[in-house]
């Protein structure tokens, strides 16, 4: 076993060799510009870029021509809300999402709004979940999109999509995912789901970094977005820009490796996810964040209450891992997935996220289980806060000397 | 962000963990932080009639430099005056431990420890508290 061990597959995950072979001759002899119509190099390149579209939509069940390759899931997702605002100015202006999403979508959010579109942000519940009554109510004849992300990237929670998408649809609006997280873990079918816009990323699953897709359904109803780059019309005129062809190669390989792989590493990954959370919640004080029932295999996300995360982690050095608390940050703010689920704030401080991925064995898991435990351990004896908590003292009662 | 070889030692090693008894007369006891900001140092002193400090213990609630700047804190306390003790400023804290620029907080806190131990100190003992600067995180 090498050290450090990389327990942060939500951040990124490794490339796996097999996509790394299948992309490398399309850096050298096929390096082709698969736009070029008139010789052999143009057409080997766009061969590779046609067989990854495909490989790509049996992923997610769609057909090849409702694939746009972006530069990652955070264009996609610029693309998908800011295409259809623009797109569909004539129907409404008013767009619905949830206050977990990922930055990529909460910030285009915001630049809209000061384009004139009206945003709703849907709290959720403790397990971080939304209240489909609450997306119902908010519903209006001039709701335009419904942008929710099918997998949280901190919690691991998976939204009821199913349902959040009938609602869309029963109002007229478009039902948009960033499925980052989700795509390649899980099932994810775009027709079962009915998802109408959906953005996802190749280096969550084990492709490489700098290129992803968007899924823009292309029948019942046909969906369309404005582009937001403009030139050669590449991609059906929704995104222009000379394809990333190895990129893409390697997209649809890392497709092909998951959902051929899913089902044995589902199984396996919940295992050693399950044998990790059991045995940290055993440690006194000890929280798992985000909805138990309704989430992804790999994640799991833990507060170990008076323990600040960003200092336990120092003490788990050989474990890549991340953290809810923001002591770099400016702000000192802690995570806002955490506290929108209405942790307290020393709790959100207080939280690792584990991330498992196909490369991870158990070896690497018992190592951090125990590594985990003796930094814990090692940080109660040097918190006050625990020694207050052992002396029976109500920390809520405590007047802190706010900073 | 790498952390420096001496914020590494201290929150490995670190110097004078423990907990003096606040209820003693020659013990001063400076709580500060919050758990909602993500640090919470207790720091103490033990003063003989001399007014000079012959031990001092500390417990934080933070990250690294947190740990280390506290850490760092109770060493420097030892041996030193109260007068002496006064004069301890952050940025002293900042640049024996090589601290960036987002954890210039952490040394704050710790400077605002002593100076809450120290008027815990002093007012058991009958004297004023001495105003403290406000905090500036």
């Amino acid at each position: 076993m090498e050290l450090p061990i990389y327990l942060d597959n939500n951040a990124t995950t490794p490339l796996d060799p097999r996509v790394l072979e299948a992309m490398l001759p399309y850096f050298t002899n096929k390096f082709g510009n698969a736009a070029s119509r008139n010789h052999a190099f143009g057409w080997v390149a766009e061969e590779g870029v046609d067989y990854a579209r495909e490989q790509v939509a049996k992923l997610i069940g769609c057909t090849e021509k409702e694939i746009i390759f972006t530069s990652g899931a955070t264009e996609a997702d610029n693309l998908a809300i800011k295409g259809v605002f623009e797109m569909y100015a004539d129907k409404g202006n008013h767009i619905i999402t949830a206050t977990t999403e990922h930055k990529a979508v909460l910030d285009t959010c915001k630049h809209l709004e000061k384009q004139g579109a009206k945003v709703t942000y849907l709290n959720v519940k403790e397990d971080g979940l939304i209240d489909l009554a609450e997306l119902e109510a908010a519903m209006t004849p001039e709701t335009i999109l419904v942008t929710i992300m099918y997998g949280n990237n901190e919690i691991g929670v998976i939204q009821p999509i199913k349902e959040i998408s009938a609602i869309a649809h029963k109002h007229g609006a478009l039902f948009m995912t960033d499925a980052t997280q989700a795509v390649g873990k899980i099932p994810v079918d775009v027709n079962a789901d009915g998802i109408d816009l959906m953005a996802f990323s190749a280096h969550k699953m084990y492709g490489p970094k700098g290129v992803g897709a968007l899924y823009v359904r292309r029948k019942g109803p046909r969906v369309k977005v404005t582009a937001q780059m403009d030139g050669g019309g590449h991609e059906r005129g929704m995104r222009s820009g000379t394809l990333n062809v190895p990129g893409i190669v390697g997209l649809g390989k890392a497709c092909e490796l998951c959902r051929l792989e899913m089902d044995e590493e589902t199984k396996r990954l919940s295992a050693l996810r399950d044998k990790l959370e059991s045995a940290l919640t055993v440690l006194e004080e000890s929280y798992v964040n985000g909805n138990v029932q309704h989430r992804l295999p790999h994640v799991a996300n833990i507060s170990f209450k008076y323990v600040e995360g960003e200092g336990l982690m120092m003490a788990m050095k050989d474990l890549a891992v991340s953290s809810g608390s923001a002591c770099t940050s400016a702000s000192l703010e802690p995570s806002y997935v955490l506290k929108s689920l209405g942790l307290s704030d020393d709790l959100a401080h207080s939280s690792i996220r584990f991330g498992l991925g196909r490369f991870t064995t158990e070896e690497e898991v018992d190592y951090a289980i125990e590594n985990t435990k003796k930094a814990v351990n090692h940080l109660r004896d040097l918190s006050p806060l625990w020694e207050m908590f052992k002396e029976g003292i109500d920390l809520s009662k405590i007047e802190w000397a706010e900073h | 962000m790498a952390y420096s070889e001496k914020v590494i030692d201290h929150y490995t090693n670190p110097r004078n963990v423990g907990t003096l008894n606040k209820e003693a007369k020659n013990v001063g006891t400076g709580l500060v932080g919050a758990p909602e900001c993500g640090d919470v140092m207790r720091l103490q002193i033990e003063v003989d009639d001399n007014n000079v400090i012959t031990d001092a213990k500390f417990k934080t609630f933070g990250c690294g430099s947190a740990i280390a700047s506290s850490s760092l804190a109770t060493e420097w306390l030892k041996g030193k005056s109260i007068d002496q003790a006064l004069e301890i400023d952050n940025m002293d804290l900042v640049e024996e431990l090589a601290l960036p620029p987002v954890k210039i907080h952490c040394s704050v806190l710790a400077e605002d420890a002593i100076k809450s131990a120290i008027n815990d100190y002093r007012v058991k003992n009958g004297l004023e508290a001495l105003a403290l600067p406000k905090s500036h995180h």
